[in-house]
């Protein structure tokens, strides 16, 4: 779907209902596994068996559960409303989690090219961001999503290997989508709250910018990453933090960036088993490089991921 | 290191699937061991016949003893599995989250005791 053709997309139902239906299903009181799945199918009227092929279930299973979150809804009298200004900001929180989620999953098998959730996604979140203009977080989900699908092409190779952001061929990246994710981003920014999605989206953008400037501002990502963990310390963000100090500061300052992880969970943590490997090559510890791109691999379940990481390691010489 | 997966489910639910949900769980399963021999860890599955057309035998006294039915009568019950090579337990449960039956059921997951590179 272009940015054009989603601007361009006329709603039918009237706008202020499938907003209260997304509060709906990102309901505390509903699981939080099903209010993704909930979403897609009742706002965007996805079969529930191409819901649960995506979602790794078989559909039987998915329609059961969508049966039971709606009859929940029904008995516990859910309320079919926007919330009171003072829950807002964390039920949004929710929604967008919500929606989020429809775009992240990574499905088994993926291929270069393949769109799966992500074009709902982006759909949904152009609904959220259009119903609460006052909000700074449903445009910031909707720049990073645009930011996500203007470089989908770039992402993964014509053999399958995923392709990281900064070596990433800036000539497929979709214009229109990184213009849109600018725009929003821009909007954001004046409402003078930050949060997760925006700078999540601002980190993207950064990364973006390669295309005008030729390069990757590295320490201008450190810092946005810093912003983040203030925000939402999350084992993720800094794994990202620590491979951005690798590249702005050096192998050194990012292998001791890595080392702020407990180390019980960051052996056990693909992305974070990835980067050390990577900052460790470059060190020039070649032997050790490839024993944590071994270990990094055994638990890297994604094709393009692990074809990715496997080349890393074959290159690597003692 | 090998592993065994052990997929257990209520298999009452899947007997009533409808032919196009049957469809779509055997592809997802046509998916997943791709996905397993793509990644260089597959070494064995297989789909089981349901509980009602197990046997137990057993020998006591120097006699057989055979019985109809499986080994238990619980609510879920062993539908199949899958044996890969994981260098680690974090390695096989990254494929177990993987398997459809973790959805719908329970995987469990059990080490082999036969050292490495021993095959059956």
């Amino acid at each position: 779907m272009t940015a054009a053709a989603l601007a361009q997309l006329d709603d039918g139902a009237p706008p202020d209902r499938r907003l209260s239906l997304m509060f709906v299903c990102a309901h505390p009181a509903i699981d939080s596994s099903v209010r993704t799945p909930l979403m897609l199918q009742t706002v965007l009227g996805l079969d529930a068996s191409d819901i649960a092929t995506v979602f790794l279930v078989p559909s039987s299973a998915m329609a059961q559960r969508l049966v039971r979150a709606k009859r929940k809804i029904k008995d516990a009298r859910i309320p079919f409303d926007v919330p009171d200004r003072s829950v807002l900001a964390s039920r949004i929180d929710d929604v967008l989690e919500a929606i989020y989620g429809a775009h992240a999953f990574e499905r088994l098998g993926r291929r270069k090219g393949d769109e799966d959730l992500s074009d709902e996604a982006l759909f949904l979140s152009d609904i959220a961001l259009r119903l609460l203009p006052e909000e700074p977080e449903p445009l910031g989900l909707g720049a990073l999503l645009s930011f996500e699908a203007a470089r989908r092409s770039a992402a993964i190779d014509d053999d399958g290997v995923l392709t990281p952001i900064s070596e990433q061929d800036v000539g497929q990246w979709d214009e229109g989508h990184l213009q849109r994710g600018d725009a929003l981003l821009a909007r954001a920014h004046v409402l003078r709250r930050p949060g997760r999605f925006q700078i999540e989206a601002a980190i993207q953008s950064a990364h973006c910018d390669r295309r005008r400037t030729g390069r990757t501002d590295w320490p201008a990502i450190v810092q946005l990453y810093e912003g983040l963990l203030a925000l939402a310390p999350t084992v993720g963000a800094a794994v990202a933090r620590a491979a951005a100090v690798g590249e702005a500061y050096g192998a050194e300052a990012g292998l001791k960036a890595l080392e702020t992880i407990d180390p019980e969970t960051a052996e056990r943590f693909q992305p974070a088993l990835a980067t050390r490997a990577h900052l460790l090559s470059v060190r020039g510890d070649n032997t050790e490089a490839r024993r944590v791109y071994d270990a990094a691999i055994a638990l890297t379940t994604d094709a393009p991921s692990r074809r990715f990481l496997e080349q890393r390691r074959d290159r690597l010489r003692d | 290191m090998r592993y065994t997966l052990f997929l257990y489910s209520n298999e009452a639910e899947f007997a009533a699937l409808k032919p196009e949900e049957m469809e779509q769980a055997m592809s997802m399963y046509s998916a997943y061991i791709d996905a397993l021999k793509e990644a260089g860890v597959f070494v064995d599955t297989d789909w089981l016949k349901p509980s009602a057309t197990a046997t137990r035998l057993s020998v006591k006294d120097g006699e057989r003893r055979v019985q109809d039915g499986p080994y238990a009568d619980t609510k879920e019950q062993l539908g199949g599995y899958f044996v890969i090579e994981a260098p680690n337990l974090d390695a096989a449960m990254a494929w177990a989250e993987k398997c459809p039956a973790a959805h719908y059921g329970i995987v469990e997951i059990r080490p082999s005791n036969m050292s490495d590179g021993a095959k059956g």
